[in-house]
């Protein structure tokens, strides 16, 4: 899987590409608009995270000039303008996805595995881990075979673990990608734990075979 | 008091003094001039009755007024050398009048050509004091009543036209409101220290304004500019979590540092946010249900009520609907349901009731009401809660404007009731 990052920020291409690396992609970077150009020009991504705003020039422009190419390529943009019109418009024109600065690295990798996983081959739409089988698209998991229920919460912590499979998921990127918003508040540490507590148990009681880790005062970890 | 009742009160105070200081100089000049006029007239009757009186002797012998107005007698010579001429007022019985009243007096001495001396006394009627300065009060009285309700009249009449730009630019000034974008309009005058005074003002509004969108910029640009720094801190911190050995305590701190960089993108995002409302970035709007994304709202929150024991209601009465945008919908009610769950304890009660207007979301909390007028103010927080941003309150303030809606406060029944009232219709 090839990806291309197109970002201003040294920083942020840094953190980006050391992050995307150990889930072995191929990644490059571009830092300016005209890098960007030749580079999606020349090659074919998998996925391109496109920041929109680029010194010398907008980052929506390459959007068109990408989709005006017929390219495949999926595109995820980063703005830190939490923009409904930015938004709307990046979708209208093709983007698969937006995300608003500042984001964790957690919640990258799930959207960047989410529009790899819908633009695959087979269209299934599916993961699978070891005695286990995420369906993303009837959002079900099933256990050898055996359909288990799981509420809406459940199913996206259960996904969000699999997806960063064998990181360290910071409690807040968890809460944020679960409850967005609903779930800023520092002491909430404890109520997570209690979630995935009952997460644990229900996995457990129909014999999933995976491990959710806790971290006192960090987070949790998924080892397969 | 308004300004022609200021003036009014001035001239009306100033002129009782300057009436009544007119009014004792009148007096007393015009009595001069009475009493110079009479005696004019005694002296002249008293060189008519001498005259007569050396002519026909028969006059000397009148020692009684009676029907005349002269009384001679005779005396002696030693004392009418040393007599002199008197004028005096003195009072006699009148017969017309049946009471004594004021006359003037000459009292005067002369001797006949046989060395004979008479005192002879001369009296006429006088102006009577006492009625006159009653006259005078009363004339007064009508001038001063005359002069004050012309003056009413006039001034009204007269300051109202005159100060009409100064009124509109009143009313302009209590229209007007900082951050609104309604343009100020100095109203029209030819009157120089209006047109000057309008011309400060407009300017000292636009000097106003400017600060204030340079201030709201500011936050704006700030905020904004914070974003990436913060996020590349984050995501620097995330990257060595990952490499932190987890038992030494090391994985904490950095859980910890993500934790306070996190407040702060919080700060920075609540900030931006308001000062989007503030400029009307959320145009766009739809037919929004509020009991629909109330329920939605609840839906999220169910594990977090579950976990803290806190039981919660929604009452129906009515299906709210109104034009809104969507995002500052979902904003307010979010807010508003954070706040009631936060603020909250183990095994308490939330309440949400929908009426056709608007909704009430009440919790149970501390047994005692809250400031009111503090808790939709930036940065306000009660002090066991030290993690908010103190800016939720502040936002759900600023879209009660944004949809000139009425958002307060009340402590009733042990609840604390926060309510959102439409007042426009959709």
């Amino acid at each position: 899987m090839k990806i291309l990052i197109i970002e201003d920020e040294q920083g942020l291409r840094d953190n980006i590409t050391q992050f995307l690396q150990k889930e072995q992609y191929i990644v490059e970077a571009a830092a300016d608009f005209r890098s960007a150009m030749e580079k999606i020009a020349l090659y074919d991504y998998d996925c391109i995270l496109l920041d929109v705003g680029l010194p010398d020039g907008n980052g929506l422009n390459l959007l068109r000039t990408l989709k005006s190419k017929q390219k495949r390529d999926n595109v995820i943009i980063i703005s830190a303008k939490d923009s409904l019109d930015d938004k709307l418009e990046g979708l209208d024109l093709g983007a698969d996805d937006y995300l608003t600065k500042p984001f964790h690295l957690a919640e990258l990798n799930a959207r960047i595995k989410a529009v790899l996983r819908r633009k695959a081959l087979d269209g299934r739409n599916v993961v699978k881990l070891n005695n286990m089988e995420l369906d993303f698209n009837g959002r079900t998991l099933s256990v050898d075979g055996v359909e288990i229920h799981l509420n809406r919460k459940e199913f996206d912590i259960l996904a969000f673990f699999v997806v960063n499979k064998n990181r360290l998921i910071y409690k807040s990127a968890l809460a944020e990608h679960v409850w967005g918003d609903h779930m800023d508040n520092a002491d909430n540490f404890d109520f997570i734990y209690s979630q995935i507590k009952n997460l644990r148990r229900k996995l457990k009681d129909h014999g999933a075979n995976l491990e959710i880790q806790a971290i006192y005062g960090v987070g949790y970890k998924l080892t397969v | 008091m308004k300004l022609l009742n200021h003036t009014l009160l001035y001239l009306s105070a100033s002129l009782v003094l300057i009436l009544s200081i007119w009014a004792v100089v009148f007096y007393f000049s015009m009595m001069e001039e009475v009493y110079d006029s009479i005696d004019d007239g005694l002296e002249n009757y008293k060189m008519l009755i001498i005259k007569k009186a050396n002519r026909d002797s028969t006059l000397l012998q009148k020692s009684r007024f009676d029907e005349s107005n002269y009384a001679i007698r005779p005396i002696d010579r030693e004392f009418a050398l040393q007599a002199t001429e008197e004028f005096k007022d003195t009072s006699i019985y009148m017969e017309y009048e049946e009471d004594y009243e004021i006359v003037r007096m000459l009292t005067t001495y002369f001797s006949t050509p046989q060395a004979e001396y008479y005192e002879l006394k001369i009296i006429t009627s006088m102006v009577e004091g006492d009625d006159l300065v009653a006259d005078l009060l009363h004339a007064l009285l009508w001038l001063y009543v005359a002069v004050i309700a012309s003056a009413f009249i006039i001034n009204n009449w007269v300051l109202r036209k005159i100060w009409s730009p100064f009124y509109q630019l009143q009313s302009e000034l209590r229209g007007f409101r900082l951050g609104e974008d309604k343009i100020f309009q100095p109203p029209q005058t030819r009157v120089r220290e209006f047109q000057d005074m309008n011309h400060t003002v407009a300017e000292l509004l636009r000097a106003n304004i400017a600060v204030f969108q340079q201030q709201k910029q500011f936050i704006e640009n700030a905020s904004h500019e914070l974003q990436t720094p913060l996020a590349i801190a984050i995501n620097k911190l995330e990257l060595l979590l990952e490499q932190s050995p987890e038992k030494n305590g090391q994985a904490q701190l950095l859980a910890n540092a993500i934790h306070y960089l996190e407040r702060m993108t919080r700060l920075n995002k609540s900030l931006l946010l308001l000062s989007k409302i503030e400029n009307r970035q959320f145009s766009k709007e739809e037919l929004v249900n509020f009991n629909e994304r109330l329920r939605g709202q609840v839906d999220d929150f169910e594990e977090l009520l579950l976990y803290r024991n806190i039981h919660l209601k929604m009452i129906e009465n009515a299906v709210l609907t109104r034009r809104f945008n969507g995002d500052l919908a979902d904003v307010l009610i979010t807010n508003l349901l954070k706040n009631a769950i936060v603020h909250n304890h183990e095994g308490g009660r939330v309440i949400i009731t929908v009426g056709n207007d608007g909704f009430e979301i009440a919790n149970t909390g501390k047994q005692q009401p809250l400031d009111s007028e503090k808790m939709f103010t930036r940065f306000y927080r009660s002090a066991d809660q030290s993690s908010s941003t103190g800016l939720g309150l502040a936002v759900v303030k600023a879209i009660a404007q944004l949809y000139q809606a009425e958002v307060g406060y009340r402590y009733e029944d042990g609840l604390h009731r926060l309510y959102f009232r439409l007042t426009h219709l959709m």
